[in-house]
């Protein structure tokens, strides 16, 4: 569903990013680790489509499409869809209008009729088990006052609304309790079909013990130095990211 | 006599005044041909404000004044009945509906239904005929017109205009809606003067809306005074819904008494310069106060919102919000006084003024001003220009959301909050449409008003 050839970003005239590959297949969930600064977050921004990044070379396809032709907003009723590593507080913006115009929209581009009110609250009530959120948040402002846990919580749940079929987790497990991760990883495992995919970004392995990965790619100075299965972020957490600095000679 | 050279634009008005006289009087009582005489000599000294004026540094009174507009002191006859043409059918929006054309209270106004007798709403004129004790005991008690040039302008030159008296105790449980329209063949000046009383523990909600039937050139220069007395509770609503051509000047002084508690909210959709003056005394303890505006402003258009709170008595609340969105080449002014006086111990005073701006080339000034002299108080102000949050944007268009609507969303989000503090719900509903509407750039006439009083470009 999506190939990664030779990509090379920048920010500002610096290099973040300096030609990374990766194939990914329906069914499949992709880990990427790294040491902060390794580019993992530019990665899921670039792949989300935010504009403030340079793409200087390579090819990103999804489902056969130039994804670079496409804007944000068609990336993600195309099933592109963005955990945001700090989810944005938006005052005044409820998240059930939020919710209500973005299930629409995708719907509008599938040929679908807008949800009406009362189907449209049947599904947040059932998605919002889904990953335990606390009915009183989705009456608020997007994100607005959402303790650090609950707005991760929010990204899963607004995940379950919207059934993207390639997922992006970027670091939805920092800052995380161990019951909260359980409830995130939760969801994102009930979301999991042999139609979609998932890249779950993290630091830390222990987010891997609850979202097996088929694969481990470990990414450092904007390059995915090492992949395999999903042993390798065992491996990492034992001997912590100085043995892949130390393999590549640094 | 003054010998101070005046220029041409002040002598006109003066002139003008001078062969108007009797027109103008019109039979009025005599206090009220003295106040005029003063109000003209005022305003001989004091002319129209220029740029070196502190509190309208950035509004070009004199151009937007001087222009060839035509001033009638003669009651006009309307061959069409307004009542007919103009039917306002906000949804669920319950009011007594009062009609003002060109400043005048309309002749033929329909009688209120079950609205309580000793309840008086008429024309300014024909209250200063009618009762001379009650307007000679408020009027002009709290404008000063020997430092507002405008305000002398208006007070020589109105003729009518609004005139609201609401006795002891008496709660007027629907609003009063007054719409005041523009409806002439000529570039037209008007000025007009409203009255309004609340007295003791009264109760009473005004909406204002101004509109405008013909695409003229206008320009209204109109006072309001605001009495609210001891414990009363007054909310007063203005919509600001007309057109390119049109010049607004709009003066509320707004006096409270102890415990009493007022409400202006201005909502200023549409309108080539507006200017917005709105003056607060709190002249007893106890009093809460809440000072709104939102502006939308787009194409070359120009909002300009001064005010002034004063805290004259110890243990008042006053809280103040004036938002703005300023698109194409639009231009805003916030210019906001809070004045703490010595006395007025226990003072809570808190001023905002957030703006976005849409466009780069929209300009917005703005000048949050703290003048406190007592020493237990509790104030804050702050100001802000920003644009849309470009990370919020990112968020809602990474959901599918078009870049847009997220815009929509956001700008809809900011101006909420200031609609959200309109104390009548159904006005709030059709406000909200209205400045959605506007938003979009579809008209923003009420969609069920027979009568397309809306703007040309």
């Amino acid at each position: 569903m999506l190939s990664i050839k030779n990509l090379h970003v920048s920010i500002n005239g610096k290099k973040i990013l300096n030609g990374i590959n990766l194939e990914i297949k329906t069914g499949e969930v992709h880990a990427i680790m790294g040491p902060n600064g390794s580019g993992k977050s530019t990665l899921a921004s670039v792949l989300a489509g935010k504009e403030i990044f340079n793409v200087t070379e390579g090819k990103i396809n999804y489902f056969g499409e130039d994804l670079f032709e496409l804007n944000p907003e068609e990336r993600a009723k195309k099933g592109i869809f963005l955990g945001f590593q700090y989810p944005v507080e938006i005052p005044g913006v409820s998240m059930i209008n939020f919710m209500k115009v973005a299930v629409n929209e995708q719907r509008k581009y599938k040929g679908l009729k807008p949800l009406s009110a009362a189907d449209f609250l049947k599904l947040m009530r059932e998605r919002k088990e889904l990953v335990e959120l606390n009915s009183a948040l989705t009456n608020r402002s997007v994100n607005e006052g959402f303790s650090g846990g609950e707005k991760k919580r929010n990204e899963i749940f607004q995940m379950a609304m919207l059934e993207p079929k390639l997922a992006i987790l970027d670091e939805t497990d920092s800052g995380l309790d161990i019951d909260a991760l359980k409830i995130v990883a939760n969801g994102v495992n009930k979301l999991k079909t042999k139609d979609n995919a998932s890249i779950v970004i993290t630091h830390y392995q222990r987010l891997l013990d609850f979202i097996v990965p088929d694969f481990v790619h470990v990414l450092y100075n904007g390059k995915i130095v090492k992949s395999a299965g999903k042993e390798l972020a065992l491996e990492l957490e034992e001997k912590g990211y100085e043995w892949i600095k130390k393999e590549l000679g640094e | 006599m003054n010998l101070k050279l005046i220029s041409k634009l002040e002598d006109e008005f003066i002139y003008l005044f001078n062969d108007n006289l009797e027109e103008i009087n019109n039979g009025a009582p005599d206090f009220i041909r003295k106040i005029r005489q003063k109000a003209i000599a005022d305003f001989e000294k004091l002319g129209i404000p220029d740029k070196n004026n502190d509190d309208y540094r950035y509004t070009d009174f004199r151009k937007i004044f001087n222009n060839n507009y035509k001033k009638l002191f003669k009651q006009e006859k309307y061959e069409v009945d307004i009542n007919e043409v103009f039917q306002c059918n906000v949804p669920d929006l319950d009011t007594h509906l009062v009609l003002l054309i060109n400043g005048t209270y309309y002749e033929n106004n329909k009688p209120l239904e079950n609205f309580p007798k000793n309840v008086i709403i008429c024309g300014f004129a024909e209250a200063c005929k009618k009762y001379p004790d009650i307007v000679k005991k408020y009027y002009t008690h709290n404008t000063k017109t020997k430092n507002n040039g405008i305000v002398a302008l208006n007070t020589a030159f109105a003729q009518d205009g609004l005139f609201m008296y609401i006795p002891e105790n008496v709660i007027l449980e629907k609003a009063i809606q007054i719409v005041n329209i523009l409806y002439t063949t000529e570039d037209r000046m008007i000025q007009q003067r409203n009255l309004i009383i609340a007295k003791e523990n009264s109760q009473a909600k005004i909406i204002i809306c101004d509109h405008t039937l013909s695409e003229q050139k206008y320009l209204t220069n109109n006072v309001t005074e605001i009495f609210v007395e001891k414990n009363a509770v007054f909310d007063y609503y203005n919509m600001q819904d007309e057109h390119n051509f049109a010049q607004k000047v709009n003066s509320i002084y707004l006096l409270q008494k102890e415990k009493s508690n007022a409400l202006t909210n201005i909502i200023s959709l549409h309108g080539g310069n507006i200017i917005n003056n709105v003056n607060v005394l709190m002249n007893g303890e106890h009093c809460e106060n809440q000072t709104y505006g939102i502006y939308l402003a787009d194409k070359e258009q120009h909002i300009d919102n001064y005010s002034f709170i004063d805290h004259a008595k110890p243990n008042c609340t006053s809280n103040e919000l004036y938002k703005g969105m300023l698109d194409d080449k639009a231009t805003g002014v916030f210019s906001g006084k809070i004045l703490v006086r010595q006395d007025a111990q226990n003072t809570k005073a808190f001023q905002a003024n957030n703006n976005i701006l849409v466009s780069d080339d929209a300009k917005m000034n703005t000048k949050p001003q703290l003048e406190i002299y007592a020493d237990d108080v509790k104030c804050s102000h702050g100001a802000t220009v920003g644009q849309l949050d470009e990370e919020a944007m990112f968020y809602m268009r990474a959901r599918g959301i078009s870049k847009k609507e997220a815009k929509m969303l956001l700008m809809f989000a900011f101006a909420a909050e200031v609609i959200n503090k309109i104390r009548i719900l159904p006005l709030q509903e059709r406000i909200k449409d209205l400045v959605e509407k506007r938003l979009r750039g579809e008209l923003t006439r009420c969609a069920n008003c027979t009568i397309n009083c809306y703007q040309t470009d």
